[in-house]
């Protein structure tokens, strides 16, 4: 079977959730990589170390028109002769999957959180009802585009290297205009995070945030907050996880002053080990925990820190 | 200016999930169904903002049942001018945007909006499926719309920043958090959304390109470890040697 995986370069780079894309494509078939931007040769060819035996790569499209990106994936697709797409569940995989999905008349699975079964059609598992179910999706097309959650299937390096050619194709007009970026400093954006250290009401104010982001520090992990928090502008939107804010599936979720209402629940309940901070021992959060402290945050989290550097130095 | 908001019911987010017939079906017993959050709070009320301001009509579309009439009221309550429901139940996002690529095509629209997701399915399919049937750009996880004329300046969180996007109308545009405010329907909306009027489309013919075979719960959580403050040692050993997350 022919796959196509679509991946993003950032700053010359590929992120671990391209990795796991390939890798996921590779476990499905002979798998070419349809890629844009200005990642060196050397970078290029280096998807082929997690199964990628081929990457295709446009340098003149603009990654911000996914009516011009979704052409671009078509004509690699038709080209390639590939019938499963994959694509990274990201802010652009959201935009441009459907899109693709709709071109090429294809089923699309979205939210993909394991491999297809192929032993009765062509079945995906998915993440549905924000995570408090899963659902196993068939597509009755021929084709079908599948976008996959990060952390859900780890990369599997295979020492391989690819052949990088360069591919272009009728990709009509831009039709989207970037006036104006913000940049939000460095850090893993949250959605990719692996580690996340989160609080919520129960810190009291944004001047109290200081032991939330040492932990965060000493961890190496990203920020994140309770709805509240950041409707009351404690902290910035983008930090909101939960059923109305960013849904996460980090490998480490910690969890201090936030009380684990269902809504919040519903976006980090697919973490892989939780651990709660919180005073008050019938706080709901416990019972979605794998690890918790009774106690006071503000005498936890720094002790958690210390013991943290502790560890880290001793490694 | 004319707008198009796509509505789609959700049950309640405090709905207890559970499945029935051997796991083939979503458990409705006890279920509250309420507008989609993204549609209502976001989509919904930014096109009334925006044609309060400008002028114009809000339409709402739904595929869906009669059953589902409930929560087109509520939309029509909160401030929508007309509403279509596109008579069959929703069951592929593909079908979903068909109906609606179909119904729009020709009628002029400037933006057609959509909450992010639905927060029963999430799947954020069908904004960008009906983008590309009827050929128009698409705006994903929009956080500020203004329009001025026919074009309209969008603001959105990009992963390790934000943006500020232009594009022309029509186009397609999915809604996320801080488009707007909540609005609570008044005794005055709710009798009014009785006779607006409601239209009801039979649906196109298209085949489901996907079908959902069956559910499964998460496994059950192990119990949770307990430590006290002067074990932060020992909660950093075990998220080391036994979560193995750090
Ligand atoms: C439709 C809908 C969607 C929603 N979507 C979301 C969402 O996406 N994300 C989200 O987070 N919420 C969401 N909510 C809100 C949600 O219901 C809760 O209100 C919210 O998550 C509570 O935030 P919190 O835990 O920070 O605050 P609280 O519920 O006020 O909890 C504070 C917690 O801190 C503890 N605490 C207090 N002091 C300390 C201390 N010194 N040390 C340690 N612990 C302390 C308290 O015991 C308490 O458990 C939604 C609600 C609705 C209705």
């Amino acid at each position: 079977m022919s796959v196509l995986v679509f991946v993003e370069s950032k700053d010359g780079k590929f992120s671990k959730a391209a990795f796991e894309a390939v890798s996921y494509g590779n476990k499905i078939g002979t798998t070419t990589v349809i890629t844009f931007g200005d990642a060196s040769d050397d970078v290029l060819a280096g998807l082929g170390n997690y199964g990628a035996s081929k990457v295709l790569v446009n340098k003149s499209v603009d990654g911000k028109n996914e009516q011009q990106l979704t052409r671009l994936i078509h004509a690699a697709a038709e080209a390639t002769g590939a019938e499963t797409v994959v694509m990274i569940q990201d802010q652009l995989g959201k935009a441009i999957a459907p899109r693709v999905a709709a071109r090429m008349n294809a089923g699309h699975i979205s939210g993909a959180v394991a491999l297809p079964d192929t032993s009765n059609g062509f079945v995906v598992k998915t993440y549905v009802y924000s995570g408090k179910a899963f659902a196993n999706v068939k597509v009755n097309t021929p084709k079908r585009v599948i976008s996959l959650v990060s952390n859900a299937l780890a990369p599997v390096a295979t020492g391989g290297s690819a052949s990088v050619e360069v591919f272009n194709a009728d990709l009509g007009d831009a039709k989207i205009k970037v006036k104006e970026m913000k940049s939000q400093g460095a850090g893993v954006p949250l959605p990719e995070a692996e580690l996340v250290v989160s609080a919520g009401r129960g810190l009291k104010g944004p001047e109290n945030w200081g032991i939330v982001e040492d932990l965060a520090k000493a961890l190496g992990a990203t920020t994140a907050c309770s709805r509240p928090v950041a409707d009351i502008g404690w902290r910035p939107h983008h930090e909101h996880v939960g059923q109305t804010g960013v849904a996460i599936r980090p490998n480490l979720y910690i969890a201090a002053g936030i009380s684990g209402a269902i809504q919040h629940l519903a976006g980090v309940n697919s973490s892989k080990t939780i651990v709660v901070i919180n005073t008050d021992s019938e706080a709901p959060f416990f019972k979605a925990a794998n690890y918790g402290v009774v106690g006071d945050a503000f005498d936890v989290l720094p002790r958690l820190t210390e013991a943290i550097n502790k560890f880290k130095a001793a490694q | 200016m004319k707008l198009l908001v796509c509505i789609s019911k959700a049950p309640d987010t405090t709905s207890k999930i559970a499945f029935t017939d051997g796991n083939t079906k979503f458990d409705e017993n006890g279920v509250q169904y309420i507008v989609n959050p993204y549609d209502e709070w976001y989509a919904l009320v930014r096109a009334l903002e925006l044609v309060e301001a400008n002028g114009g009509s809000v339409t709402t579309i739904t595929v869906g049942t009669a059953a589902d009439e409930p929560t087109i009221r509520k939309a029509l309550a909160i401030g929508a001018n007309d509403a279509v429901r596109i008579d069959a139940p929703a069951t592929d996002p593909y079908f979903v945007a068909k109906q609606i690529a179909e119904y729009a095509k020709d009628k002029g629209f400037d933006v057609i909006l959509t909450g992010k997701e639905t927060i029963d399915f999430n799947g954020a399919q069908v904004s960008g499926m009906i983008a590309e049937i009827l050929d128009l750009p698409f705006v994903s996880l929009a956080q500020k719309m203004e329009v001025a004329g026919n074009t309209a300046t969008i603001e959105r969180d990009v992963p390790g920043g934000s943006e500020i996007i232009e594009v022309a109308t029509p186009f397609v545009l999915s809604a996320a958090k801080g488009m707007a405010e909540q609005r609570i329907p008044n005794m005055r909306g709710i009798m009014a959304a009785r006779t607006k009027p409601l239209t009801v489309v039979p649906a196109v013919s298209v085949e489901n390109a996907t079908t959902v075979v069956s559910y499964e719960l998460p496994p059950a959580k192990s119990e949770c470890k307990y430590f006290t403050a002067d074990q932060m040692d020992e909660l950093v050993a075990a998220l080391h040697n036994e979560a193995k997350a750090i």
